[in-house]
């Protein structure tokens, strides 16, 4: 194809996405459009699959029945969110094998959030709260994303997530009701991922290079601060029912803007995560690359003996 | 020399009285696992009461590039719905 007809088809391809037109696998797309949704497409589902670690750490610890079914049917969530959107991924023409490789060798990258520890049952109730409800506010903005795929997975998705935030909200009301150390245990683990979770937006946009192409891709919905300041408007006034203070000593609200102001986020120890240097992110790899490595003979068994039934007797 | 699992099309029939509706992928070394995952990983929340799996490579697709010489010829055929034919007033039940 001519550099002229590429053009041609680019400037139609923009259209249709003007147009609200849904773009699907076998459709022309520039290449640029192909790389960055299998680059956040896979960054998502790595997300998923990362994000069962330290939830899967407490399903043997849960205190009770009640609270062990909901994590574990959590938790197989996550998985189920994972294989979504590795298969949506698929779509664009890139086996499951080479996404798993770029997850294994650090090319891709997830979610920050989840290299940090999860040292209390009170962390339970935390992220379900606040990683999943930040989680379920990108979530929800992307359902309208251009690439078909990739919107029916989000739409499946976030009917699945509301569960895991009230099941996390009602841990720490529980906490909250409880003895005094309960109630510290609860604050503590606030005050260890209320950063994290607000990083879980992403760089302002200021810093934020791709916003613009990605908003005209409908790849992107809303901005990361747009996104950011609607989840802290929701989430202030669920912290304060129950009693756990936000750690932010500036955060206040500003009638005017109707919004809560808040503090400066330490963006050196966001970009200290991304770059491989948070708490867990070695742990993480480590036993997300052992499950893998020790599963292999068990796939490759069931394709023997798949291949196996094939040969007529 | 290591081998990957085939990539099937889930297809779920949410309740009687509906068609199978396409729900996504997945891999499975064969039907019967394809069908065990596919419960699992799609009807976790009772979406379905029937499941079909086909191996994506069985699949033949038209090509969205021929979709003009395909399926426009059907949009200039106005005379195939009803709304085409001009009928008196009184005509009910037409
Ligand atoms: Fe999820
Ligand atoms: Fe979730």
């Amino acid at each position: 194809m001519s550099e002229e007809q590429i053009k041609e088809l680019e400037i139609q391809f923009e259209a249709r996405i003007a147009r609200d037109e849904k773009i699907e696998p076998k459709d022309w797309m520039p290449e640029k459009y192909r790389q960055t949704h299998i680059r956040q497409m896979s960054q998502h589902a790595h997300s998923e699959i990362i994000g069962m670690l330290p939830e899967g750490n407490w399903i043997t610890r849960a205190p009770t029945l009640r609270r062990k079914v909901a994590l574990l049917a959590k938790v197989q969530d996550e998985a189920g969110h994972g294989l979504y959107l590795y298969s949506a991924t698929e779509t664009l023409g890139i086996t499951r094998d080479e996404l798993l490789e770029q997850l294994h060798t650090g090319k891709a990258k997830y979610s920050s959030i989840f290299n940090y520890p999860a040292i209390s049952w009170a962390d339970m109730g935390t992220i379900g709260w606040l990683v999943d409800g930040a989680a379920i506010i990108n979530q929800v903005a992307l359902c309208g994303a251009s690439y078909g795929p990739y919107a029916r997975a989000m739409v499946r998705i976030c009917k699945e997530e509301s569960f895991h935030q009230r099941q996390g909200y009602e841990i720490l009301v529980t906490l909250m009701k409880g003895t005094q150390e309960q109630k510290d245990m609860a604050q503590d683990a606030l005050n260890r991922f209320w950063w994290p979770s607000l990083m879980m937006f992403g760089p302002t946009d200021a810093e934020s290079p791709h916003t613009a192409q990605s908003m005209k891709w409908k790849l992107k919905r809303k901005t990361n601060d747009d996104l950011r300041q609607q989840f802290i408007d929701q989430t202030v006034p669920q912290a304060e029912l129950i009693g756990l203070t936000i750690p932010d000593s500036d955060l206040k609200w500003n009638k005017e803007m109707g919004h809560y102001d808040f503090g400066e986020i330490d963006w050196d120890e966001f970009w200290q995560v991304v770059k491989g240097h948070g708490p867990c992110n070695k742990e993480r790899m480590k036993v997300r690359i052992a499950a893998h490595e020790n599963g292999q003979w068990v796939r490759d068994a069931a394709m023997a003996y798949a291949e196996k039934q094939q040969i007529p007797a | 020399m290591k081998k990957n699992w085939p990539l099937w099309e889930v297809f779920v029939r949410s309740k009687n009285g509906l068609e199978h509706r396409h729900f996504g992928s997945l891999h499975a070394a064969d039907a019967e696992m394809a069908l065990e995952n596919a419960r699992d990983v799609y009807t976790r929340r009772n979406e379905g009461i029937s499941i079909w799996v086909v191996e994506s490579k069985h699949i033949t697709a038209t090509n969205p590039d021929n979709n003009g010489e395909l399926f426009e010829p059907a949009k200039d055929k106005v005379y195939r719905h009803p709304t085409f034919y001009d009928l008196p007033d009184e005509i009910k039940h037409m």
